[in-house]
């Protein structure tokens, strides 16, 4: 009773987030409406036991939305905000083509019927989760891990410039 | 018996406020005391703050300032359910606790950039960027230094954790790890030398254009976090409520006022530090030394299996 409110609740809130990022008039609030869509969907994992990915998506998706909030605002045409903007271009067809792929998936959500339950929920998800992703290759996706966080701060540190009080230390141009 | 357990429920619910608040005012009072504003001043700051008048800037975003002021607050309480042990544990015993921390914790960064773009003011919104700046220097050591209790526990459950440690403390069995998660205490609630998005040189960032209750609301979140930082190293690193005489729930208070008269302190006694050569200490020297300190641990947690 309570799971079921609670699900509607967001659900609601996650379509609401989703549409007031085409509604709103400035990026810094369709940025955020994105990520309250993105909580309400987190959340909904919680209701199903499945906590570890619903933190996650929580964990990152707070991350992702604020970082690209900067990148957003940087490429924006009018980066001070103070114009109004808007996500939608050619909003007739894009209309359309919402309408027609959301009604699409509902119906699609609706009409098939739901494959019967096999087996029951682990004990411990988040660990059987590790085990269906990685399984016995769980050293060689470790070992993959570190080198591309390796990579991606040695071309950070390769591409960035010292900036203006660098001068003198080793990677300055 | 269920109406114990009950009453015991009830009483961690109850005691929950009771102790964030008392952190939270505990971090104000030490900090207002390394200031030289005495003990009162955090009490005569809120009374001046409830009797403000709003001041308000030109075309500012007011649900985006609201969002983020309001935010500040509630992540430092949702991060606080899951770490501040009551007794045996915590309000939120999630058994993915040390993940729900760090998630909550990650939210600060979405409501310090919403207060300082919010505004439509110059030295907020550069407070704003330079804590998303600060947030991706600290972060991943950080995460590294959560990923290595919980190897080193073999579990995300925060009583777990504390488990543990029953014969040794985290504190000096992972110590490049504790040293990290003290420093990212720092960063998270940006204190001290880590204090740039409200720094001195940018006006006040982030809070120079808060007046009034905004600003209450704002202090009251920011001392709660770093309460919360701090108390949350007691669970994690330094053996949760174990101690000699006293009960489980005076211990982790004790070791609890004691990390966070350390974090404020240290952030009165030190300088501040550029972004640019914090993320680049960051990345290229804490970083390596926590995956060799997550190596080291998990080698072990594996011999010891």
């Amino acid at each position: 009773m309570i799971a079921g409110i609670a699900f509607w609740a967001l659900a609601a809130l996650a379509v609401a987030g989703g549409v007031a990022v085409f509604v709103v008039d400035s990026m810094a609030r369709a940025t955020f409406a994105l990520l309250v869509s993105f909580l309400a969907v987190g959340l909904t994992f919680l209701l199903i036991d499945l906590q570890y990915l619903g933190v996650l998506v929580i964990l990152m998706m707070i991350m992702e939305m604020c970082v690209m909030a900067v990148f957003m605002i940087m490429f924006m045409m009018n980066p001070g905000g103070l114009m109004p903007m808007t996500m939608v271009h050619n909003p007739r067809g894009a209309a359309l083509i919402a309408a027609v792929v959301f009604v699409s998936l509902a119906a699609g959500a609706l009409a098939v019927p739901p494959p019967p339950r096999r087996g029951a929920p682990p004990a411990d998800p988040a660990r059987a989760l590790g085990l269906s992703i990685m399984g016995d290759k769980m050293l060689v996706m470790m070992i993959i891990g570190v080198a591309i966080l390796a990579t991606m701060i040695a071309s950070v540190v390769l591409a960035v410039h010292g900036g203006r009080y660098a001068a003198g230390r080793s990677r300055s141009r | 018996m269920p109406l114990r357990k009950g009453a015991a429920a009830l009483g961690v619910i109850l005691a929950f406020p009771v102790v964030l608040g008392g952190l939270a005012l505990a971090a104000a009072v030490l900090d207002s005391r390394t200031r030289g504003t005495g003990w009162a001043g955090p009490l005569r700051e809120a009374a001046r703050l409830l009797g403000q008048r709003r001041r308000r800037t030109v075309a500012a975003d007011g649900l985006l300032v609201t969002a983020g002021v309001c935010a500040l607050l509630t992540a430092a309480t949702l991060a606080g359910t899951a770490v501040l042990p009551l007794g045996e544990r915590p309000l939120a015993d999630l058994a993915v606790g040390v993940v729900w921390f760090n998630a909550m914790e990650v939210a600060v960064w979405a409501a310090l950039w919403l207060t300082g773009w919010g505004a439509n003011s110059f030295y907020p919104l550069v407070g704003g960027y330079r804590f998303l700046a600060q947030g991706l220097a600290y972060e991943l050591p950080h995460m590294f230094a959560l990923i290595t209790v919980a190897v080193g526990a073999g579990s995300l459950r925060v009583p777990e954790v504390v488990a543990a440690q029953r014969g040794l403390w985290f504190a000096v069995a992972m110590p490049v790890a504790f040293a990290v998660y003290l420093l990212s205490a720092l960063a998270m609630a940006f204190w001290g030398p880590l204090g740039g998005p409200l720094g001195v040189d940018v006006a006040g960032g982030v809070r120079a254009e808060l007046s009034g209750p905004d600003l209450l609301i704002f202090q009251a979140g920011r001392y709660a976090l770093l309460a919360v930082a701090a108390a949350a190293a007691v669970p994690f690193f330094l053996g949760g409520g174990a101690g000699p005489g006293l009960p489980a729930w005076a211990w982790t208070l004790v070791k609890a006022l004691a990390v966070l008269a350390l974090l404020v302190w240290a952030g009165r006694r030190t300088a501040g530090l550029r972004m640019d050569r914090f993320t680049e200490a960051s990345w290229l020297v804490l970083i390596p030394a926590m995956l060799l300190q997550l190596l080291v641990t998990a080698t072990v947690a594996v011999a010891a299996r």
